[in-house]
């Protein structure tokens, strides 16, 4: 019965939405309020609508109704409380259930906060929301409906995919989907805009906060399937440039040029038509994001098994939504005013620099995704465009870029000093310059790969000119230090957002390119009491015992992990076979120190005695998550500026004007 | 500096990001693309692939797969013929006989040196080329990723 109710909520919901695509878009082109006054309340009951289908399916999972085909085919009563609800989002119906909902929560949000907005702006944007929000409603209704009856009901389910079983990966789906999701708004309000004719410094206010928000989102995404990949899959790599990986990394690049010519049109009234392409290109990715994990179109070691009819489904979706966008910009675009001028060396050059750096790196990647693709169809054999591609296209385009973001926020708006920065940077740079000379000793010359020193001497770069920037801001060292104080707390916390964020960045790419260049890796059979020495840790197998863990069987390793003749870890790794489905999983044990992580794995029983084991040592691994969550920080930081914050502060001060005036 | 200075200095910065990135692009897709087989075409060699970096996918070949010590010998076949493959490593928690695989390497006197045997999340997951291929050589008609009956 419940089930019932969801279904029928999400069929409302469409209905629902079909109004709010039409009713609001009408009323805002002939000026009727009441018209556009709708939307408002029907993102509401949207979000109710979709809430409801969302607790429908959710309970059906929490109480194990295997009478539900979706529910049979990914849970079994054994399986812990946490994976039963993130069982929820783990298979194709659910996680389209809950992109929707994602979808109606901002919708939602929009209403909210939305109070100071020009009423027609809003409308249009809310209808366009609406229109995305009926392609997939429709696509759930009709290709993918998570409330399909199953009759007779089985006595238990299938199980989830035990892979997904983990923690790392409950979280991974919402936090994508949060960041594809959210990139919906600035295409919506990109959308609405072209419509108006009109986008200006407050359409930026806007949207700024919005990407922002979803930009912090998928970069957390993003660092937690990495994250998830490297100890759950047993391979000791964090990306392998699959195109299920790129899928999410194409939105994050044209998201973050989006963020930051927002902040051009923002603050300078120029770049508009670039930043709503932008806006549109960003969720255009989003929406390939989704079919390419979907559709199983491209050979990925992250696909499941899938329906093509559902591909064809959402291919035809990105072709209208992608299209129709783009042809209301052909024609809408021109008309845009371009606003203030500025100098190629000028912060707003920079920011430009950066802007076409990510797009082409985007672009790289994207070509590389669907390369295989293009090649099939042309007949040229059948191809695979694996990380030796993307390591010599991508890279080198992201060089320029970091040694121009190391610098770039010195530079004034307008009209910017080269001599001056490069005066100011002069510490970083010869900074820069001995951290790669020093690395490439240390490393031994050309015993390690020689683009290990450039990789390093940029993350220097990068962190110093960045410290630089806030160290000139605040007049660190040469005002009296109490008065640098005053004016680090008086800074806009949207300046400590973007330091934090270029910072993690800095320590994300030593991370990379450390554990890229000095990973220590030995495969071999070991007996127990038997020692192999990787990268100077003395691994020594000291017990394999049997495990019996609630829904699975294990073997567990223990192996004595010693440095310089001490004992430093003890690490038990496991090789689990769950019950239901009967799959087996690696489960690495990791132990991360400041200088790397020491990860062990046990494998298969050899015949003649022993197990495969697989040892390594990755250097500066545990800096890419931290550098990911100071990135993360940063953009939390910036998103509460006051400046940022919507609807709230103006009535606030409005009220404050008022009690004032009382 | 003017409007059409500054759509020019727009115009410029744009092709050298693209004309740098064609060009890395070109030189990569020369260099850094991998040509995926089937077993047929590596068996009848109607191009050399001795010695280039390829992948070779298709079914495990039931019964073929020997454990060495810490390296793994199986047979990948697609049903009209087989190439025996060894691989030193651990095989991803996926791999079973009668599944389909992909897996990437060198051919070296007949057999593959495979230096990666790719992983995958998804028993029933079948990847597009070892499908295609298998509906090639007529082994499987394709019904929404099962893996064929007769290789079970």
């Amino acid at each position: 019965m419940i089930a019932e109710i969801g279904h029928f909520a999400l069929v409302l919901a469409l209905a629902v939405a079909c109004v709010q695509a039409v009713v609001p878009l009408v009323g805002a082109e002939r000026g009727e309020r009441a018209w556009m006054d709708l939307a408002g309340p029907a993102a509401v009951a949207q979000l109710v609508l979709v809430g409801i289908a969302f607790a429908a399916l959710t309970h059906a999972y929490v109480t194990s109704d295997f009478s539900l085909l979706n529910v049979a085919q990914n849970s079994h009563t054994d399986k812990p409380m946490l994976y039963k609800v993130s069982g929820v989002w783990g298979n194709h119906e659910g996680s389209l259930l809950l992109w929707i909902t994602i979808l109606a929560l901002f919708g939602a949000a929009v209403t909210a906060f939305g109070g100071n907005l020009p009423p027609t702006l809003k409308a249009r944007a809310l209808a366009v929301q609406a229109l995305i929000t009926v392609g997939f409603l429709a696509f759930i209704l009709f290709t993918s409906n998570p409330f399909e009856r199953l009759d007779p009901p089985p006595m238990n389910g299938s199980g989830l995919n035990p892979l997904l079983q983990d923690p790392g990966l409950a979280f991974h789906p919402p936090f994508l989907y949060l960041g594809y999701v959210g990139f919906s708004m600035a295409f919506s309000f990109a959308i609405a805009a072209l419509i108006e004719g009109k986008v200006d410094a407050a359409w930026a206010r806007w949207v700024r906060p919005w990407t922002l928000a979803a930009w912090v989102f998928l970069t957390l995404g993003i660092a937690l399937g990495s994250w998830w990949a490297y100890y759950e899959l047993g391979w000791g790599g964090w990306w392998y440039w699959d195109p299920v990986e790129n899928a999410s990394f194409m939105p994050w690049l044209a998201g973050t040029a989006l963020l930051h010519s927002a902040v051009v049109v923002e603050k300078r009234d120029a770049l508009k038509s670039w930043t709503i392409l932008l806006a549109i290109v960003t969720f255009g990715l989003s929406l390939l994001g989704t079919f390419l994990v979907r559709s199983g179109v491209i050979t990925s070691v992250h696909a499941f098994a899938s329906d093509p009819t559902r591909g064809v489904f959402i291919l035809m979706l990105l072709v209208v939504a992608i299209g129709g966008s783009f042809m209301l910009y052909a024609v809408r675009a021109p008309a845009l005013k371009t606003g203030g001028l500025f100098a190629p060396i000028s912060r707003e050059g920079a920011l430009l620099l950066n802007n076409v750096l990510m797009a082409t790196g985007a672009g790289t990647v994207l070509l590389g995704t669907l390369y295989p693709l293009f090649a099939d169809a042309l007949s040229l054999g059948k191809v695979s465009v694996g990380p030796p591609f993307f390591n010599s296209v991508f890279v080198p385009l992201m060089v320029p870029m970091v040694l121009a973001m190391g610098m770039g926020p010195l530079v004034s708006w307008k009209r910017g000093d080269l001599a001056g920065a490069l005066a100011r940077v002069k510490l970083a740079m010869a900074a820069a310059l001995a951290a790669a000379i020093a690395t490439w000793v240390m490393q031994g010359g050309s015993a390690g790969p020689w683009w290990a020193a450039g990789g390093i001497g940029l993350a220097v770069w990068l962190l110093l000119g960045t410290l630089t920037e806030i160290a000139e801001r605040v007049r660190l060292f040469r005002a009296p230090l109490g008065d640098s104080m005053r004016r680090a707390a008086n800074l806009p916390r949207a300046a400590w957002g973007m330091t934090l964020a270029h910072g993690g960045l800095a320590v994300l790419i030593a991370g990379m390119t450390a554990s890229s260049a000095w990973k220590a890796e030995s495969v071999q059979t070991m007996t127990i009491g038997e020692t192999v020495t990787v990268a100077g840790y003395a691994f020594t197998l000291k017990a394999v015992r049997d495990v019996d863990g609630p829904n699975y069987l294990a073997t567990e390793g223990t192996f004595e992990v010693a440095k310089d003749g001490k004992v430093f870890a003890l690490v038990t790794p496991e090789k689990r076979t769950y019950r239901q489905p009967p799959r087996p999983t690696t489960e690495a044990a990791i132990v991360g120190t400041f200088l790397g992580d020491v990860y062990a794995v046990i494998g298969d029983a050899v015949p003649e005695g022993g197990w495969v084991t697989r040892l390594y040592f990755n250097p500066l691994v545990p800096w890419m998550w931290v550098g990911c969550l100071i990135m993360v920080a940063g953009g939390l930081v910036s998103l509460s500026d006051r400046r940022h914050r919507i609807g709230a502060p103006t009535r606030a001060r409005a009220a404050a004007a008022q009690a004032a005036k009382a | 500096m003017t409007r059409k200075q500054r759509r020019l200095y727009f115009v410029v910065l744009g092709l050298l990001a693209v004309g740098a990135a064609a060009a890395l692009v070109l030189t990569a897709l020369k260099e850094d693309i991998v040509f995926f087989f089937s077993p047929t075409e590596i068996v009848e060699a109607k191009v050399p692939t001795e010695g280039r970096r390829i992948r070779l996918g298709g079914l495990v070949e039931t019964g073929s797969v020997v454990k060495e010590g810490a390296s793994v010998r199986f047979t990948v076949t697609d049903g009209a013929h087989a190439v025996p493959v060894i691989y030193a490593g651990i095989l991803p928690d996926l791999f079973r006989e009668g599944q389909g695989v992909v897996t990437e390497g060198r051919m070296d006197k007949g057999t593959f040196q495979a230096a990666e045997v790719l992983a995958k999340h998804d028993e029933n997951y079948m990847p597009k080329e070892v499908a295609d291929s298998l509906k090639k050589s007529g082994q499987w008609q394709g019904d929404g990723g099962k893996t064929p009956e007769a290789a079970k």
